[in-house]
């Protein structure tokens, strides 16, 4: 066996090895900056923490944009985008209440099943459109952004779902905690959990990463790109369906402008995390920690006392930011690379 | 009755157009001759809001058919199913061609339906607008359902009652540039300055009308002011979220809320102590309102210029202002006692 290695094996020691990832990992940078906003809030105000609405708050707020975030991730990896994650929520969350107006007594879980289900068959008709169409994505879900917004608007006009519509072991769910970990925290958790551990490990979640890194290369290697990025957006939709009904659990109210705008606080959430907006890269752990960032900062500013006007830059500055120190690390990823294989051209 | 679709409304017309017809034979239509109350000017009156099923219109249908009954006129309801601009046309026209006695509408475009009004008004239509507006030249009269001064003084005297008159209280409102929301912040401010020396307004803030921004800024207001005594929310969906952040929060029953909302959205939080009052108008009074200037009118009782005064029933006498505006008076208050009765 003389085959000569395309790239030699790493010379420093495994400790090293580990050390510098976890310096250049930009979970870890992300999550020392969400540790900083709620050090610095908490000096500021006590409150912040060490209250219990405080303790409660940090966990819960971030559980409706994780689940987005999450969704998100898997769509931009394919190197595509889905724009209609916030119409999806809002017309699922009106969806659940209907539902409970409609048919009261109906448990729970099934109406947690429901919502989800409806977001899938949304997700679905975006992945089939981008999938087969071979419509840039951006584009499509832009589309279905309004079409979805559209339906929901001429579906509830100027109703509402009120908390009165909804029963109150429902209700609850937005509130309730176990070990003072908020229920749909831990929902949000789990799901996190399961995607990410697919992602990393299973044959297809490594596919959707092939496919973003290279979409023609995918093709020509035979990988299945039509059905993993149609499954990618099955997912989203299904992820933004389930946060529709905690959104309705959470608010106890539903209007036409539920999830307005929240499309973009999730792809901001995931580019702040680390996924790379042209897809191949980036986890789902950092986009969940670019969500509690990007919720916790939200929360943080006005405690902190910072006027409302300048709220929004700060979240701009911080997405701008995280886009430059991408583009550095990758450079200088580039060169490196290029430098070793200069090197092994020599010898 | 409601009258839906574009097919059945034609029909309905026809039937109606014919019944009208008949009944102008036999009774006495033309009500200018008997002035007055009493059962004489049996006015038609056809009532047009911005749309059908919608339970704030329902409420204040119901109020004009109860001040109808009083009076022994007649309501008829008709109305788009979605509230565009030029939807209430097609009803107007065929209110008109009718030749229906007063049309009450809740115009859904202050332009849109000038040409259309003015062409029922020349047919003899006595034309009243309320809730929303058109432009005055093309309407008798218009019913408004509060004044800035009523709203803010109203919010402002709720939480004075609520607190005891003194102590730190803030405002949660909408978006920063909305204009109705900045005319009663600052009209609340003066008030406070003028009446309650001892309430501080210590902090504004914006929710945006957004559910995750209302909470997490009554959040913040919560914990950045452990001295607060109350919250006014002057946005139905600021009061909403934060009377649903407050119900769950450790500074429930400490710190009172008020604003504006409907008694459907709070009903809950009423119920269960989070929120003493809160106000609004009562869309049933305006209807009420609505139907009985309609009469008036018809009876030519009134003609709509400034000064003219006339009876609504139960709610007492009214007098036109500028620009033929009548004001409802105050805003309504809710609270446990009253709560139940309304469903909007």
């Amino acid at each position: 066996m003389s085959d000569t290695l395309l790239v030699e094996p790493s010379a420093v020691s495994p400790t090293q090895r580990v050390v510098g990832g976890l310096l250049r990992s930009r979970e870890i940078a992300v999550g020392a900056v969400l540790v900083l906003v709620v050090v610095l809030t908490t000096i500021k105000n006590p409150n912040f923490l060490f209250s219990s609405d405080g303790w409660r708050d940090l966990l819960l707020s971030p559980s409706l944009l994780l689940l987005l975030a999450v969704g998100q991730t898997v769509v931009i990896i394919t190197r595509n985008v889905d724009l209609s994650v916030g119409s999806i929520l809002g017309l699922t969350a009106y969806f659940t209440g209907k539902l409970f107006v409609d048919h009261p007594g109906l448990p729970i879980w099934v109406v947690f099943l429901a919502g989800t289900a409806m977001g899938a068959l949304l997700g679905l008709v975006n992945g089939a459109l981008v999938a087969f169409g071979k419509v840039p994505a951006l584009v499509i879900t832009l589309g279905t952004l309004y079409i979805y917004r559209g339906i929901f608007l001429s579906w509830a006009g100027s109703d509402r779902i009120n908390a009165g519509d909804m029963p109150s072991d429902f209700l609850a769910l937005g509130t309730k905690t176990i070990l003072t970990i908020p229920v749909l925290t831990i929902i949000g958790f789990v799901v996190l959990a399961a995607v990410g551990y697919y992602l990393y490990t299973a044959r297809g979640g490594r596919e959707l990463y092939a496919i973003g890194s290279d979409p023609d290369a995918a093709v020509l290697y035979g990988l299945p790109t039509r059905t993993r990025v149609l499954s990618a957006f099955v997912l989203c939709g299904a992820l933004a369906g389930l946060a529709g009904v905690v959104y309705a659990a959470r608010y106890g109210t539903v209007s036409s402008g539920a999830g307005y705008g929240m499309e973009l606080q999730a792809v901001g959430a995931a580019v702040i995390g680390g996924v790379a907006i042209f897809g191949g890269s980036g986890t789902v752990w950092g986009a969940a920690i670019g969500a509690f960032l990007l919720v916790t900062i939200n929360r943080a500013l006005p405690v902190v006392g910072i006027s409302d006007f300048w709220q929004r830059a700060v979240v701009g500055a911080l997405i701008i930011a995280a886009i430059v120190l991408d583009r550095v690390f990758s450079a200088r990823e580039e060169r490196r690379l290029v430098a070793a294989r200069d090197e092994m051209r020599k010898s | 009755m409601k009258i839906r679709n574009g097919r059945l409304s034609a029909l309905a017309a026809l039937a109606l157009a014919a019944s009208m017809a008949l009944t102008a034979c036999g009774s006495d239509s033309e009500g200018g001759s008997d002035s007055g109350d009493g059962g004489g000017g049996a006015a038609a009156i056809t009532m047009l809001p911005k749309n059908l099923g919608n339970p704030y219109f329902d409420t204040s249908t119901a109020g004009a058919e109860k001040a109808a009954d009083e009076f022994g006129g007649s309501i008829d309801e008709v109305g788009p199913d979605a509230a565009s601009p030029d939807a209430q046309v097609p009803f107007i026209n065929t209110a008109a061609q009718q030749g229906v006695d007063a049309l009450i509408v809740s115009a859904n475009d202050p332009e849109a339906l000038c040409d259309a009004l003015d062409e029922a008004s020349s047919a003899g239509v006595k034309v009243v607008t309320f809730d929303s507006d058109t432009n005055p030249e093309c309407r008798d009269l218009y019913i408004n359902q509060a004044t800035a001064e009523g709203i803010a003084k109203s919010q402002v005297d709720l939480i004075a009652e609520q607190i005891g008159d003194a102590g730190e209280i803030a405002i949660l409102s909408a978006a920063a540039n909305a204009t109705n929301q900045n005319a009663w912040i600052e009209m609340m401010e003066t008030e406070l300055e003028a009446n309650h020396p001892d309430i501080e307004l210590v902090d504004t803030v914006y929710g945006d009308d957004d559910d995750q921004t209302s909470f997490d800024k009554t959040a913040a207001l919560l914990q950045s002011h452990p001295n607060l005594k109350g919250i006014i929310s002057p946005t139905t969906v600021g009061i909403a979220a934060a009377a649903r952040y407050l119900s769950t929060s450790e500074y429930k029953g400490n710190v009172a809320l008020t604003g504006l909302g409907t008694p459907n959205q709070m009903r809950d939080y009423v119920k269960d102590g989070t929120v003493e009052a809160f106000a609004l108008w009562n869309p049933g009074d305006l209807g009420y309102l609505a139907a009985f200037a309609a009469q008036a009118l018809v009876d030519g009782d009134i003609s709509g210029e400034e000064g003219d005064t006339f009876e609504a029933g139960d709610l007492g006498e009214f007098t036109v202002g500028a620009d033929g505006v009548v004001l409802l008076g105050e805003p309504f208050v809710f609270n446990a006692d009253n709560i139940d009765d309304f469903d909007f």
